[in-house]
């Protein structure tokens, strides 16, 4: 494996060469219609940034192609240009997974939106990329079914990024990831050759190329459909809500639900910040003396979801809940949930700026975690709000700050890495849904050793040999993982501070 | 076993690969060798993996456990079944002496399939040993992990050809509170049509095994929900509930002891002597197709799992027939167990995904060491 490779990866700000966006633009012209070409800088300046609005690049053109020919040949062109391409949706990407290259084509799949078939025997749906993610569950509901992924965005992300990601939600402690809810991607590689992953049957020979180009953040193909599984809906769900005065009494709980041998739909928690904030917003009646709550659902039959929420209730009680509710009604059930769907944009009203962390530690930490960034709080001289998937360990500490203050951005990135190291220190990750993106790609280089990423660029260049999806992404360079050493936070000073970092 | 003793197995396995990458001598990797019917014809010198074992950790409330490449199946299970969990892919162990990194590297899952998912479903992390002999971790301890490419997913069902699967973590669930088995006689047509009915409504229904006219379906869940099933089937479909130890019918599905599987060569044997069936000589076909695919028109006795997107023929049709019969309805198919394996096993793939094969094979294992030709003659 040679590391000759990562000196291709052009600098994602590095402007392009004299006279190389007319050459770019006159080739695509060719093969799109005028208004689904930008590169004026007013026209392409909405596509700057993703939801990650903290990283932010011009890019040097815009294609929104129509069809899937003009896909194949803006590839081809790209390819034989060799300019970079970074595919993007709906951009709601929360690490800068589609943020813009200097010098490339940003590829908007965002016309791609049409689902293509419900199969209700099957228990399928065909979609393109661009189709929202709650719009599939919709399609699928009048049949009794919904594709189980529900990543919080689902609103407004679509399929194609869900794919990238490998998107999870509330859900998936039950119902899995994307990954475990796609039977088939069917797409182009780097030079506009048409592939297939997976099958509408269950497996298909060979490597399992799916699960690896599913979560590559747009690295290794680009998706034009996609075959997504749907499940029945469950008849019924309810929720507990539980209150504890300590926080590590609730991570226990959350231990000591699933040594009973439950797997709820949904396993959530918040402190005691998350719920004051949110409580004024939604009003959904949290215990707002708990120094945490857990919201624990169940769902399935009638009969289930009874047995369930009993068998739960004690656990909960044995733990040391101090208050019990549980939801009488669907309209109770969404109440009890609106808050923690809510805690994002809570936190928001609260505080100027906020940055969300998205870190996964094996659950039996979460208490440790929880007091070491307390700690940090003073450390770093900011506010963080914890709100999280307990059952699978995905924390999402939302650092407040003040974009308007330089230092205090400067601080809540450091805050976030320290989170990610420890993260990885207590036996996780550095990301469980959001993706690395442009915004972990530091904290990769604590995670996984030179030869380990080695390996990741090994799988790159079989997919992608001339490097151009979406470069600079998910996977540091060694370089950059020595810089990074040296501005490692325990140090607490950085080394080289004029020099530009992401 | 001591960290000490398995630190030399490692180091064993290492200088064993670091000497055929320096010779670019091919290694066929092993353990309990009960899978050693699948695939194409396995060559090279044996790197056997049984020495390096042991469960690395076990936490039930995480849902979590890392076990060694040699560490037998069964003694997973057993841990496992100690505290009331288990890996609810159901794999097949096809022998005694099974291990887990051969579960991994061949990638199959048993009933439960339908229901709870693959293997690769529940493969978290996995450490591999690459061609020059290092350990490499992927994926990790933890449900939710988007860090870099999944290769530790990409190893499960790789057969071995990218490198040595080293150590693996894998998700596992609690048991099912409660099981019952029901069975109904049903033709073809109509259990395949009523399981794809069915798969669409919430019922409990955990496995499905057609065989000679009898549909057989395993409910698992919650006392009160599997209860309520029963009575519907009984109900709706005059189906009978089946007592006595019927793990045991669901456990010959899965390791292939039943008579429908007698006489093939490396299937666990029911009694029967090779020959001794009326397929008994016939080989047998992998058929993975969607589950609303129609009855396949090939020669031979069938089998139908998963609610109907796994079929297994014992079959003499010409092994072209069988590849199109499966790729007419969107499958694939597989020469399982028997026949001729010298010219390959598994359906082609499309040039485009051969291309992407052999380079990732370029990549991760240049010389060509790590069992070459098992997945396809010429990889």
């Amino acid at each position: 494996m040679s590391t000759v490779y990562e000196d291709r990866f052009a600098d994602l700000a590095a402007a392009p060469a004299p006279g190389r966006q007319q050459q770019v633009v006159e080739r695509l012209k060719a093969l799109l219609p005028p208004h689904a070409l930008l590169f004026r800088e007013e026209d392409v300046r909405p596509y700057e940034c993703d939801a990650l609005s903290a990283f932010r690049q011009l890019p040097m053109v815009v294609a929104l192609p129509e069809t899937e020919e003009q896909v194949v040949g803006i590839l081809k062109a790209c390819h034989e240009l060799e300019v970079p391409i970074v595919a993007r949706g709906a951009g709601t990407s929360l690490s800068g997974g589609s943020m813009p290259h200097a010098a490339g084509v940003v590829l908007s799949l965002a016309k791609f939106n049409r689902i293509l078939a419900i199969d209700p025997v099957a228990r399928t749906a065909r979609v393109q990329p661009g189709v929202r993610n709650l719009a599939v569950s919709e399609a699928a509901a009048p049949y009794d079914l919904y594709y189980a992924p529900d990543p919080s965005s689902q609103i407004a992300c679509s399929i194609g990024g869900n794919l990238a990601e490998n998107s999870g939600g509330v859900h998936c402690l039950k119902y899995g990831l994307t990954v475990h809810n796609v039977l088939r991607v069917r797409g182009y590689t780097v030079d506009g050759e048409p592939v297939e992953f997976g099958s509408e049957a269950l497996d298909s020979p060979g490597l399992d190329l799916l699960s690896l180009v599913i979560g590559s953040e747009g690295m290794l193909a680009v998706t034009m459909e996609a075959t997504l599984k749907l499940v029945p809906k469950p008849q019924l769900a309810r929720v507990v809500m539980a209150s504890f005065d300590d926080v590590v009494k609730a991570g226990d709980a959350v231990a000591g639900i699933i040594a009973a041998g439950i797997i709820p739909a949904g396993l959530e928690m918040m402190d005691r910040k998350a719920t004051v904030a949110v409580e004024e917003f939604v009003h959904a009646g949290y215990d707002l003396d708990a120094q945490a709550i857990l919201l624990a659902e169940s769902d399935g039959t009638p009969e289930e979801v009874a047995e369930e929420i009993v068998r739960m209730e004690t656990v909960l009680r044995e733990s040391g809940a101090t208050r019990i509710q549980v939801s009488e009604s669907e309209a109770q059930r969404l109440l009890f949930w609106s808050g923690r769907k809510n805690a994002f944009p809570a936190a928001g009203r609260v505080s100027p700026d906020y940055y969300c962390m998205d870190g996964t530690i094996p659950r039996k930490n979460i208490g440790r975690l929880l007091a070491d960034i307390a700690a940090m709080e003073d450390k770093y001289r900011l506010r963080c709000m914890n709100v999280f998937h307990a059952g699978d360990g995905n924390m999402h500490p939302l650092i407040l700050f003040d974009a308007n203050d330089p230092d205090e951005w400067h601080r809540a990135e450091l805050f976030g890495a320290e989170i990610l190291e420890l993260c990885v220190e207590y036996g996780g990750t550095v990301t469980g849904e959001h993706g690395v993106g442009i915004e972990k790609i530091n904290s990769m280089c604590v995670q996984f050793s030179p030869e380990e990423r080695a390996a990741f660029f090994a799988v790159k260049r079989a997919f992608d040999p001339p490097g151009l999806l979406n470069p600079g992404k998910g996977i540091p360079t060694l370089a950059r993982c020595a810089e990074y050493g040296k501005m490692h936070v325990h140090a607490g000073r950085l080394a080289f501070p004029d020099l530009p970092r992401f | 076993m001591s960290d000490s003793s398995s630190q030399a197995a490692l180091a064993r396995l290492r200088e064993q690969v670091l000497a055929a990458h320096e010779a670019g001598k091919a290694l066929r990797i092993r353990g309990g060798d009960t899978k050693g019917f699948y695939g194409c014809e396995p060559r090279g010198d044996s790197l056997d993996t049984r020495e390096y074992r042991g469960i690395v950790a076990y936490e039930p409330t995480e849902l979590v456990i890392t076990a060694r490449c040699g560490t037998p199946l069964a003694e997973i299970e057993a841990a496992l079944a100690e505290k009331g969990q288990w890996l609810p892919f159901e794999p097949p162990s096809f022998g005694e002496g099974a291990t887990v990194g051969g579960m991994v590297a061949a990638g199959l899952s048993g009933p439960g399939r339908q229901s709870a998912g693959a293997v690769r479903d529940f493969v978290l992390g996995a450490a591999m040993l690459d061609a020059q002999g290092r350990a490499l971790n992927f994926g990790g301890q933890v449900m939710k992990n988007v860090a870099g490419y999944d290769v530790s997913r990409l190893l499960c069902g790789s057969l071995g050809m990218l490198g040595v699967v080293a150590e693996v973590s894998l998700k596992v669930l609690p048991r099912p509170a409660a099981t019952a088995t029901v069975s109904m006689p049903l033709d073809r047509p109509a259990a395949l049509r009523l399981l794809n009915e069915w798969a669409g409504r919430p019922l409990p229904i955990s496995a499905s095994a057609w065989l000679g006219g009898t549909l057989a379906l395993r409910l698992a869940g919650a006392r009160a929900a599997v209860d309520a099933a029963v009575a519907f089937f009984a109900r709706e479909h005059g189906a009978q509930q089946l007592d006595g130890e019927v793990h045991r019918f669901w456990a010959a599905v899965r390791e292939q002891t039943l008579p429908f599987f007698d006489g093939l060569p490396g299937a666990g044997s029911a009694g029967a002597e090779p020959g001794a069936g009326g397929a008994a000589s016939l080989p047998l076909w992998r058929v993975s197709v969607p589950s609303v695919a129609p009855p396949l028109a090939l020669p031979g006795e069938e089998l139908i799992e998963w609610g109907g997107a796994l079929r297994w023929w014992r079959s003499d049709a010409e092994p072209r027939a069988v590849r199109e019969a499966a790729a007419r309805v969107g499958g694939h198919a597989t020469l399982f167990r028997g026949g001729d394996r010298s010219a390959g096993v598994f359906a082609p793939l499309s040039p485009a995904l051969m291309a992407l094969h052999r380079r990732l094979k370029a990549e991760l294992d240049p010389k060509g060491i790590f069992n070459p030709g098992r997945m396809y003659p010429d990889l």
